[in-house]
């Protein structure tokens, strides 16, 4: 930890408290996502697909470790990616609400894959410009990563749309449900405006345009509906969660809790 | 080649290499005696090719089966970096059961037909997973102690007659030897930390020690299948295996500083070797009999795995015919 | 439904530029663009390939081992095709 403190003492200005919420809502996601798509491991529908999910989880998960790392750094309290993704109370973690919502099936997992990466894509290419260039390094590799995750997720998202009629409407389900959750993705808020204004990153809510151009031709290939946007409203990157969340992290926080201090 | 479809040209891909013929008979054994490999469009014996599929898909089930003890920590590894290793290293396991399903499917046999006979409790597996994974240290004892074990036991595979199963093993061993390190460099850890730690390392050697060595299978004298020496698919005793395992083992426990639970462990200068205790193969034949703490449960993940997998399965099968159609169609 | 298997797929990779493709393996997937990733998740882990090719394994036409005598035999007498058939003098045997 020490180390990692004198390294970071080249950030000379201090970083805003929105460039922290802003970077730690990115490593939020991954790591939520990543202990998602963890569960998966030993009990996808095909080998194949074990392994594909698997690498999607270690690629989120290595994203988690970078943003966390260098949330940690910004803050400058000495907190480590551990201290960051195992020991603060539900009410500090960032990520959008979707992600932490359960697998469900390989339908809901998928469409949330496919929904999100293509987000993520928009974003890091945003990211690898940005003032912070940590954050842009990291937005450059994770891009690579991202640009995978929705390629395959698209190409499933079509078979399972187009397949067989329980599959369509297993997917459909699976649309209905996370499609209201990404209204979050997209809502404007301070950190976002500070953030932009500071040339560090996007708001999200710019996005919002070209991430429907993204997924919405894929779904009309898949035979899907896009359901129409409701009032319904998540705020899991305020910190207030689903009933999912705490769930999430009693199984996550485990150790760290169980043993406090302790090194693995 | 990993394929079936390449067996023999003329249709019956099964047909021919059933006949037992006598001068295929004294080729094949001429290509064993030699030491050279027998190929999928080789001419073989049934009973070669039986022994083979029955060998290389209770190892791909023993992979597969064996995601899941390890898989029950993926959640709840204690750091990220641990996370990251564990995944990557079940994931492997994963990759492992492919390989050698494939390396089966040369043999005439379908992936979905092994799969069934696992499912249905037909098949083997490794029944050291069978046993439950109870605190995190188990995860360093199953890499360093069962994963030490099986890379003793697959080594000698990576020269056994059959090609693609040497060449799946090859790949296997590979990738296993991060398998073991990692689980020592867990248990290392471990050992330098609090005591909490290094009892929940003890407490698992303590479990995980005469399973792991049960690993090589019944004593020489008790052993069953002869052939498989003969046929060089086979290479090395199970009493071998186990003493060599034992023997390297020893220095390593010193080395992390915690105790074998057998108190009969110890140098024989006259063999030079370590003596051990009696193993309790009634525990052995009750765990392969179906009485372990896990065979259900593990049996019934395999079974909602693939059961809650099918409508995917059958929906990419389904694409794939509508779109083998529209091209027809458009052409 | 009637149960189908995934087809298999032979996957070859070029493990860098400047190697030929090689047989690594195979994998089970439903169609050609599918087995491409599927080929890439399985195969490529540990940084083994910079290509893919995958060729459905009942495409794959293959020689007849009881075929062996007259297709590879007869090359076993033709040992002046290889440059160990001449001996040169010393000076010049690097050519």
């Amino acid at each position: 930890m020490a180390d990692d403190m004198t390294q970071t003492s080249v950030q000379t200005v201090a970083a805003s408290a929105e460039h922290i919420e802003y970077v730690m809502r990115l490593g939020d996601n991954a790591l939520i996502l990543g202990q998602r798509l963890s569960e998966w491991c030993g009990h996808a529908p095909v080998i194949e697909e074990d392994l594909a999910l698997a690498n999607m989880a270690l690629d989120l998960v290595g994203q988690a470790r970078l943003l966390l790392t260098h949330a940690g750094n910004l803050e400058g309290k000495g907190r480590d990616e551990d201290q960051m993704a195992f020991l603060r109370v539900e009410r500090d973690y960032r990520n959008v609400t979707m992600m932490e919502v359960p697998n469900e099936d390989f339908g809901r997992t998928t469409v949330r894959n496919f929904l999100y990466s293509a987000f993520q894509i928009l974003l890091w290419q945003k990211l690898a410009t940005s003032s912070d260039t940590e954050l842009a390094a990291i937005a450059a590799k994770s891009l690579k990563e991202a640009r995978y995750h929705f390629n395959h997720s698209a190409e499933w998202v079509i078979r399972l749309g187009d397949g067989t009629e329980v599959s369509h409407a297993k997917t459909q389900a699976a649309l209905d449900y996370l499609w209201p959750y990404t209204a979050e993705l997209f809502a404007a808020n301070p950190t976002d405006e500070a953030v932009s204004a500071a040339g560090i990153g996007p708001a999200w809510g710019e996005l919002e345009a070209e991430w429907e151009a993204m997924v919405l031709p894929v779904f009309v290939q898949a035979t899907l509906v896009v359901p129409a946007r409701t009032p319904f409203k998540t705020f899991g990157k305020f910190g207030r969660h689903s009933e999912h969340m705490g769930h999430l992290l009693a199984v996550m926080q485990h150790m760290q809790r169980t043993y406090p201090g302790a090194q693995w | 080649m990993y394929t079936q479809s390449l067996s023999i040209p003329d249709g019956d891909a099964k047909g021919p290499r059933k006949v037992e013929n006598p001068d295929y008979l004294a080729e094949f054994n001429a290509k064993i005696d030699a030491g050279s490999f027998i190929e999928p469009k080789d001419w073989m014996p049934e009973a070669y090719r039986k022994t083979l599929v029955r060998q290389i898909s209770q190892h791909a089930h023993s992979e597969i089966v064996g995601m899941l003890p390890e898989g029950n920590w993926i959640t709840r590894a204690p750091s990220l970096k641990r996370k990251a290793i564990l995944l990557a290293k079940v994931q492997d396991e994963g990759g492992h059961g492919l390989y050698l399903y494939a390396a089966a499917e040369t043999l005439g046999v379908s992936r979905d037909e092994l799969t069934e006979a696992l499912l249905s409790g037909k098949a083997k597996y490794s029944s050291i997973f069978n046993y439950p994974t109870l605190n995190w240290a188990d995860i360093g004892v199953i890499g360093w102690l069962v994963d030490g074990a099986a890379i003793m036991n697959q080594i000698p595979l990576c020269k056994c007659s059959y090609g693609p199963y040497a060449r799946a093993m090859v790949r296997v061993c590979k990738e296993e030897s991060f398998h073991q390190r990692q689980g020592y460099d867990l248990l290392l850890h471990m050992m330098r930390g609090t005591d909490e730690q290094r009892a929940m390392v003890q407490d698992a050697v303590d479990r995980w020690w005469f399973p792991s060595i049960m690993m090589f299978g019944p004593h020489d004298k008790d052993s069953v299948h002869t052939d498989s020496a003969r046929w060089g698919i086979k290479r090395i005793s199970n009493d071998d295996l186990r003493q060599k395992f034992v023997d390297a083992t020893v220095k390593q426990a010193e080395v992390l500083g915690v105790g074998l639970p057998d108190p009969d462990l110890k140098w024989n200068e006259a063999r030079g070797h370590y003596d051990f205790g009696v193993i309790d193969w009634d525990e052995f034949w009750n765990v392969v009999g179906g009485h372990g703490q896990c065979n259900v449960d593990r049996l019934a993940a395999r079974n909602k795995a693939w059961e809650d997998g099918a409508w995917v399965r059958e929906a990419a099968i389904a694409h794939a015919e509508k779109m083998d159609k529209r091209e027809r169609q458009v052409a | 439904m009637e149960r189908k298997e995934w087809p298999l797929w032979e996957v070859f990779i070029r493990s860098r530029n400047g190697l030929d493709h090689k047989h690594c393996g195979s994998v089970h997937a439903p169609d050609a663009k599918m087995a491409l990733q599927m080929a890439r998740d399985v195969y490529t882990r540990r940084l083994e390939g910079v290509s893919i090719w995958v060729v459905k394994a009942s495409d794959i036409v293959a020689s007849d081992p009881d075929a062996k005598p007259e297709l590879f035999d007869p090359a076993e007498d033709k040992i002046y095709r290889h440059p160990t058939f001449y001996q040169l003098p010393d000076e010049v045997n690097h050519m």
